[in-house]
Formats: structure tokens, sequence, C-alpha cells
């Protein structure tokens, strides 16, 4: 069998060699599950390691999008390096806003007021008239890269725009490792398993917690931006609830205690609806009985079959989550 | 008279109709341990949650040194240099021993919330909290999960946690409850070397274990202290013997 | 605004409250009796407006609409309760929100596969079809009013079975403090189904209430159970006095924040959420935590 520290060089090189094997179809489909991917593990960032069931990171998802359609001029590209930084703070500072408001209650209030003010976010862009209202808006041109007129960077190339998906897909995963590693991703998860020890050891678990969750929304939020980007077109549902609760699904698929779960969450979640959508009309139907199933019958996710496949791994980072109710800290 | 580390004066706590804790004074000394005993629901607990900030008072005042703690919160008073140990066991399950104790030590330095470089990095860190693990006696189990120790060895670890946090009061409720002889003995040997250059508050109700410590001894009922002061003066005081020591008193 | 108008729009807002009071009371019976999250809740608002729809059209009585989706809304819950939601308790809420959510989707699909995605209305009964003439050009319809001393009798039911049973005790002392009740000697297996079943039913008769005077469409389940929760977040979970007030409260910002603050009024309610969650963050009528 192989060594363990091959596997993810054996998936990039899978990953990057991909444009070469298949069609452009592909290519977009698998740019988009990163995109999700990317989504799904900002959101564990906060479910998973931080103990906090958020549903409503759809919002900085999509308002991401909102700010990349609105600061497109017209029908030429936005500047990404203009652009990009301002919708993943965008996200990053409403995710501070409704987190600040949200980590002042526990459990299953903290899902109710979270997917309370994500849906406000919804309203904002379907009942206003910023950018088309409930029709949502389009953004023409896709962002680039110019200096002096000189484009380094064009988006539209599908090639190009897969190539920078992987590697920020990299860059979030190497980013969210680092963090997971540092002394503050020990302080939040001890926050997580046990917030009156946390605390009472001198772990400020509020601001540790909303630090954890606006960094999350941020990276929810380059997510989004380059979902827009691809999509050419956002639309309020992009906010919804209803791509909150997806995204969590992909996580759960995934297991909470890892950082690259979620994405294989994504990748198994998008197939399988590609694969249900091609089969029946009524793919929903057949999708909402699946996630039933995966819930009742596999708590830790699929990652949970992994021992049986790779054999059994002693990873600190992968001891699997506690179940109970009392787990649920936030 | 030696320095007062932790001073409380006229707390309240009431729960609805219930006053747990009313108009309760404490001073706890540097260089001291101060025991608080009490029959059960006598608000000892309650005292301590109020001295840690895990329950605000009603009415009162709490000083830490010359600073006025009585609105800080919990983790703000922990990082002033209180420390404590719960009733009922409170570590982090899932995490190892050495994981336990390393983020205690870790909430001290000054470093407790870099977002980069892997935990086990700051040598500062990792040798307080092998030192703490070793006081506790819990070397050579730094590797297993908290919550496969035994019932006693996680008491132990809450304590080394406590200890990794350096702190200058530190409050243990309880700290014997369910352990064994052996391990209880071991446990007074390290709350008796407590001491040395910080302020001990204990709440115990094995009463050799609190004589054998206690410099300081407050009764407490019904919410109330109804005595307070050296062990020996505290066992012969007619209230004491009448509302909780009874005959235990007088062949303790 | 004339006194007239405000009392007309008072009256909506009363109204608007009272039905969110139906729905929401049903989302914490379920949360404060299972400890059970149920994003589903909404989604039998919704299928107990179609069901009205449904049974209306074709029965062409609104008086059956009304028993038969409460009862079948009721036996669903039984069922549903007795299949999926029993293996959800003492599992997190991560468990119960994505196993409701599962729910919400096959929900939507059969309701897509049964009734379709049309926009339909339904008549209120002839007996309450009329309107009462205020002024020249202003009108009430007698079913809002309707709706309000319907739903009245339905809170004060509510109310009674809460503060005289010991079922409602369980309820005032919350889900944190189950084991405290355990020692009643209640058959949780029992009460669990039949209070799901309860509050499943709750939703869809705010659905079938409401139906008359809104209309039915696809996606009207999601903005109740915002709403619901929003109600729940404000009141106090496990507190039904607390729903009443979160749910007026509501009523009152929506009705009278469309009248005075078009442009904003749909957030206004967030907005008094967040101003609640400042000031209590355990709602209105919650338990303190410190
Ligand atoms: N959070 C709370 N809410 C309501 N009542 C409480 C709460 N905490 C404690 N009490 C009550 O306050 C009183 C004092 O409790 P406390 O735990 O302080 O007693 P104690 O002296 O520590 O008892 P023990 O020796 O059994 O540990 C008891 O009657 C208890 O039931
Ligand atoms: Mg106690």
């Amino acid at each position: 069998m192989m060594p363990r520290w091959l596997v993810p060089l054996v998936l990039l090189a899978i990953a990057a060699a991909l444009p070469f094997g298949v069609s452009t179809y592909y290519v977009q489909f698998i740019g988009k599950a990163f995109i999700m991917g990317m989504l799904a593990m900002a959101l564990n960032l906060a479910v998973g390691h931080g103990g906090m069931v958020s549903i409503c990171h759809a919002a900085f998802f999509g308002l991401a999008g909102y700010v990349l359609a609105l600061m497109s001029p017209g029908y030429d590209p936005a500047s990404l390096v203009l652009t990009l930084p301002v919708a993943a703070a965008a996200s990053g500072f409403v995710a501070l806003v409704i987190g600040a408001l949200a980590l002042r209650t526990r459990g299953a209030y903290f899902i109710m007021v979270t997917l309370a003010f994500g849906e406000m976010m919804f309203f904002l862009f379907h009942d206003t008239d910023i950018a088309g209202g409930s029709d949502g808006t389009y953004v023409n041109a896709k962002p680039e890269i110019a200096i002096a007129g000189h484009r380094l960077l064009d988006l539209a190339s599908p090639l190009a725009f897969y190539y920078v998906v992987l590697a920020l897909l990299i860059a979030t995963i190497v980013l969210l490792t680092v963090l997971l590693r540092s002394p503050f991703g020990h302080a939040l998860a001890a926050a997580r398993d046990n917030e009156r020890r946390a605390r009472s050891l001198g772990f400020p678990v509020y601001r540790i917690r909303l630090t954890a969750f606006a960094i999350s929304g941020a990276i929810a939020g380059v997510a989004g931006y380059f979902a827009t980007a691809q999509f050419g077109f956002v639309a309020p549902e992009m906010l919804g609830w209803h791509l909150s609760a997806t995204v969590l699904v992909m996580v759960l698929i995934g297991g909470l205690r890892s950082v690259t779960g979620p994405l294989v969450g994504a990748l198994v979640l998008i197939g399988l609806e590609e694969v249900l959508k091609a089969s029946t009309d009524y793919w929903k139907l057949a999708e909402g009985l699946i996630v039933i199933l995966i819930v009742l019958s596999m708590p830790n996710g699929v990652r949970q079959l992994w021992p049986l496949i790779f054999g059994a791994t002693g990873d600190a980072a992968t001891r699997p989550a506690r179940v109970p109710a009392e787990a649920n800290h936030v | 008279m030696s320095e007062v580390a932790l001073s409380a004066t006229a707390l309240d706590k009431h729960f609805g109709g219930l006053r747990a804790v009313s108009g309760v004074s404490v001073d706890v000394h540097v260089g001291e341990v101060h025991a608080v005993i009490g029959p059960n629901g006598a608000g000892k607990s309650t005292l301590i949650n109020l001295l840690s900030g895990e329950l605000f008072a009603n009415a009162g005042r709490i000083m830490l040194g010359d600073a006025d703690i009585t609105r800080l919160a919990p983790d703000r008073r922990a990082r002033a240099g209180l420390g404590r140990a719960y009733q009922k066991t409170t570590i982090f399950p899932k995490f190892t021993v050495h994981e336990n104790v390393r983020l205690a030590a870790q909430a001290r330095s000054p470093h407790r919330l870099r977002m980069f470089g892997g935990v086990g990095s700051d040598a500062a860190v990792r040798a307080r909290a092998a030192e703490a693990i070793a006081r506790v006696g819990l070397a050579g189990r730094e590797a297993v999960i908290a919550e496969a120790l035994s019932h006693g060895e996680q008491r132990q670890l809450e304590i080394a946690m406590v200890l990794a946090t350096d702190p200058r009061i530190v409050l243990l409720d309880e700290p014997l409850a369910g352990m064994g002889q052996a391990e209880a003995r071991g446990i007074i040997a390290l709350i008796a070397s407590l001491k040395q250059g910080r302020a001990v508050l204990i709440v115990e109700h094995d009463m050799d274990a609190v004589f054998a410590l206690a410099d300081r001894l407050t009764v407490m009922h019904d919410g109330r202290v109804i005595a307070s002061g050296p062990p020996q003066e505290v066992r012969m005081h007619p209230a004491v013997r009448a509302a909780y020591l009874g005959d235990h008193g007088a062949d303790a | 605004m004339d006194l007239v108008t405000f009392g007309v729009q008072l009256l909506n807002a009363v109204q608007y409250g009272m039905v969110l009071f139906l729905v929401a009371s049903g989302l914490t019976l379920v949360f404060g009796i299972l400890g059970v999250i149920n994003l589903a809740h909404g989604a039998f608002y919704m299928l107990g407006a179609y069901l009205a729809y449904w049974i209306a059209t074709y029965t062409g009585s609104f008086a059956l609409a009304m028993a038969g989706g409460v009862a079948i809304a009721f036996v669903v819950g039984l069922l549903l309760e007795t299949v999926f939601i029993r293996r959800l308790y003492g599992r997190d809420h991560l468990a119960q929100v994505l196993l409701s959510f599962g729910l919400i989707l096959s929900i939507d699909e059969a309701r897509e596969i049964l009734f379709g995605k049309d926009v339909h209305s339904v008549a209120p009964p002839a007996w309450l079809a009329g309107s009462f003439q205020l002024t020249d050009n202003l009108s009430y319809p007698v079913y809002r009013l309707a709706i309000c001393a319907f739903c009245l009798v339905v809170a004060a039911l509510i109310f009674l079975v809460v503060t005289r049973t010991r079922i409602g005790m369980i309820v005032r002392a919350g889900a944190e403090n189950r084991e405290m009740t355990r020692v009643l000697g209640i058959r949780f297996d029992v009460v669990n189904r039949y209070v799901f079943a309860v509050g499943i039913a709750l939703a869809a008769l705010g659905g079938i209430v409401v139906a008359p005077v809104s209309t039915v469409f696809p996606g009207m389940g999601d903005g109740m159970l915002i709403l619901s929760f929003v109600v729940v977040v404000l009141g106090g979970i496990g507190s039904v006095a607390g729903a009443a007030i979160g749910a007026l409260l509501i009523g009152l910002t929506d009705t009278f924040g469309k009248v005075f603050f078009p442009s904003v009024s749909s957030v206004l309610i967030y907005v008094l959420m967040a101003a609640v969650l400042l000031w209590r963050p355990n709602g209105i009528l919650g338990r303190r935590e410190v």
C-alpha cells in the first residue's frame, strides 16, 4: 500500500492532470465541486472544529458574489486583485456581526439565530432592488488580473479558472491545517469539547469562536466569489438557507473532525446529485431520503468507512466526533 | 498577618427564592490553605462559582489583590491568576493527558492564541505542562486519552491542569471525592505543598483531610457562614457542633 | 394614518401574530419536550395549506378541509416520529437539523408529486365569506376576525395544557431539565410520539387557517419556519407565554413596518431579534443563564 504522505501528492497530481483527460464540461463540473468543497471546509471550521452549528454560511457565500457583481464595471472584467479581497472582507465582516450576536446564544438557539440572520441577508437582496432584486444579476465578464492593459490572468479561460480554483483549494487546505494545529486551533477545539473548562483555564471562548466564525465566513466568501464568477450570475437563492443546509450535509458526509473531509463530502454529494438528476425526475425525494439515511446510519460521516478501506489510523485530528447531545456546547 | 490574595465581602446569590449564599465574606491568604466545610446544599460550590466568576453575585464584592473583580468574566479572572477544579471532574475527555495539561499551560502563555506554528513548538509551555503532570503523579500516562483514565486519575489530571496555569489562588471543590485511600494521601500531600507562594481555598467533606490541611476553617450552613477562624477554635464552636460536626468534631 | 386604518392594521397585526403563535407553539412544544429541533416544521405548515386546498376543492367544505388536514398531519406526525424522529433523541443538534432537512426535501417533492407546484387560493367557508363595511372604501373580512377568534381558542387550550397538566410541567421545565421530569413517571416514548404529532398538527393547522387569506404556494413553509424560529428566539425556548409575546411582537413589527418603512420592512423583524439578543440573549421570558 501507498505510504500515507504520498496520498495527497497523488491526488494533487490527478487533479492537476485532469483537464487533459476529460472534456471542458467535466473540468467545469469538477471546478464547481471544488468551490463547494471550499465552502464546506470553511463551514466545517465553524461546525466541526468550533462546535458552532451555523446555517447561514450561504449568506456569506452569496454576499461575496454580490460584491463581485456590484463591483463589475458593466461589460468589462473586474480586477481580481481588487474585488476578491473586498468580497472576502465583506463576507468576513458580516460573519463577524452575525457571529457577535449569534454567539450570545447556545445550542439550538444558535442554530435558529444563524438561520434567521442568514434569511435576513437573503431578504435584503430579494426584497430590495440592489442588483436586480429577486431576479438576481449577471456578471458579464469574468474577473482578470491585468497590469497596464496586459492580461496576466483571464478567468474566462476554463483552464485558467480551473487552476486558480485548484490553487485556492490547496491554499484553503493549508491555511486551515496550519490554523487548526496552532495554539488558536487547539483552543478552539478545547472550547468546543468543554466550554466551561476552557474558560476557567483562561481562554476567552467568545472571542476565539467569533474569530473562527469570521475566518470561516471570509473563506466562504472566497468560494462564493468564484462560484459567481463561474456561473456569471448571482441571485438571492445563492444566499438561501437550503444551500447552507446542503453544505452542512457535505460536512456531515465528510466527517466533522478533519480538514479535507468536507471536500470529500462535497464531491460525494455533488456527484450523487448528478447521478440522481440523470436517473429520476424525483431526485430531490431520493436525495432527501439519502440524507436521512446518512444521518441515521453514519453519525461520523463516510469517513468512518475509511479505516475499513485504508486500515486504521490513530490520528488525533480524526478521533471520532462525540455524538451525544452533551457535545453541543454552542 | 500574611497577605490577602482573595477577599470576598458580603456575597449574596439567590436562585429564584432560594438564598444559596447570603452575606458570605471570606479572605484567602497567601501561604495558607483555607478550608470551607458545611453540609450538602450549604452553598459551598455556589461560593466557589461566585469567586471564579462562573456565577455573578447578586450583591457583594470580590477583590483579587487590589483589583475589584466582582464583574469580571471567568476567563479574565483565570488570567488574573485564579485557578479552579470542579466538584464534578471537568477536563477535555477526548484529549490526551498531555494535551489537556498543555492546553492549560498554553492558556497562560503570551502566545495562547497564536494562529501559526504547531502547539508543540512552545518550549516554555511544554516544560510547564510536563512539570505539572509529574507533580500530580501522572508521569508516564501522558499519551492516555483522558476519558480512559480512572476516576482518581481524572481528578489528578484536573489538578495538574490548574497547576499548569500557574495560579496565585487555587480553588478546589472536593478534590478528594471518589478517590481511593492511597490516591487521596498523595493529593493531600500535594495540596499541602501548593500553598507555597499561593493561596488555596478548598471545599472538602473528608474531615481528616480538612484538619490535616487547613490553616483556616470556614463553616457554612444554609448559605451563611456560621463560624470562621483557626480550625481548633472553630471545631469547638457550639453552633458548628450543633449544625454540622455533631459528635464527629469531638473525636476528629 | 387615521384611526380606522390604524385599527385595521392593528387587527391584521394581531391576526398575523396569532397564526404565528399557533405554528411557533408547535415548534416550542416539540423542542421543549423532545429536545428535537425540527426544521421541517415549516414544511408541515405548507403541507397543511395544500391539504386544505385539495380537500376543499374536492369536497367544497372548508370545515372538512380543516378537520381532514389536521387529522392527516397528525397521523403523518405519528408515523414520522415512529420511523425517524425517535432515532434522534439524544443525538446532537446537527443530526436533528440534517435529518429534518432531509424531511423537507422529501416533503417538498412529495407535495410536487401530489399537488404540483402551482399557486392556489382557497375560499373561506361561506358563512364567514363576507366583510364588514368600515368606511366608504374600507372593509374588513369577517374571516380574518374569525381567525383571531379561532386562534384565541386554540391558544387558550395550549395554555391550559401547559399550565395545568403534567406534560405542561415538562414543557415549562425545559429541555435542559429533562432528568428532573423523568421522576414524574411519565412514559416518554408514548408522550413523545403524541407531542410530535400535535406539534406537526399545529403547524398544519396554521397553514390551513391562513390558506383563505393568503395564497397557497410551495415556498410558504420556509418563510414560516424562519419566523417561528424568530418567535422562539424572541420569547425564549420552552416558554409558551414567550412564544405568544414573540409572535405578537413580530405581527406588529411586520405589519406596521410595511406601513411606515416599506423599503426595509422585511429586515425589521431581524433588527428586533438582534435587539433582543443584545438585551436578553435567552429571550424575553427565557431563563437567565447566570
Ligand atoms: N444553578 C442553580 N440553580 C438553582 N439552584 C441551585 C443552583 N446551583 C445550586 N443551587 C442550589 O443552591 C444550594 C447550594 O448548592 P451548592 O451546590 O452550593 O451546595 P454545596 O454546599 O456545594 O453542596 P454539596 O456539598 O452537596 O456539594 C442548593 O440548595 C442547590 O440546590
Ligand atoms: Mg458542592
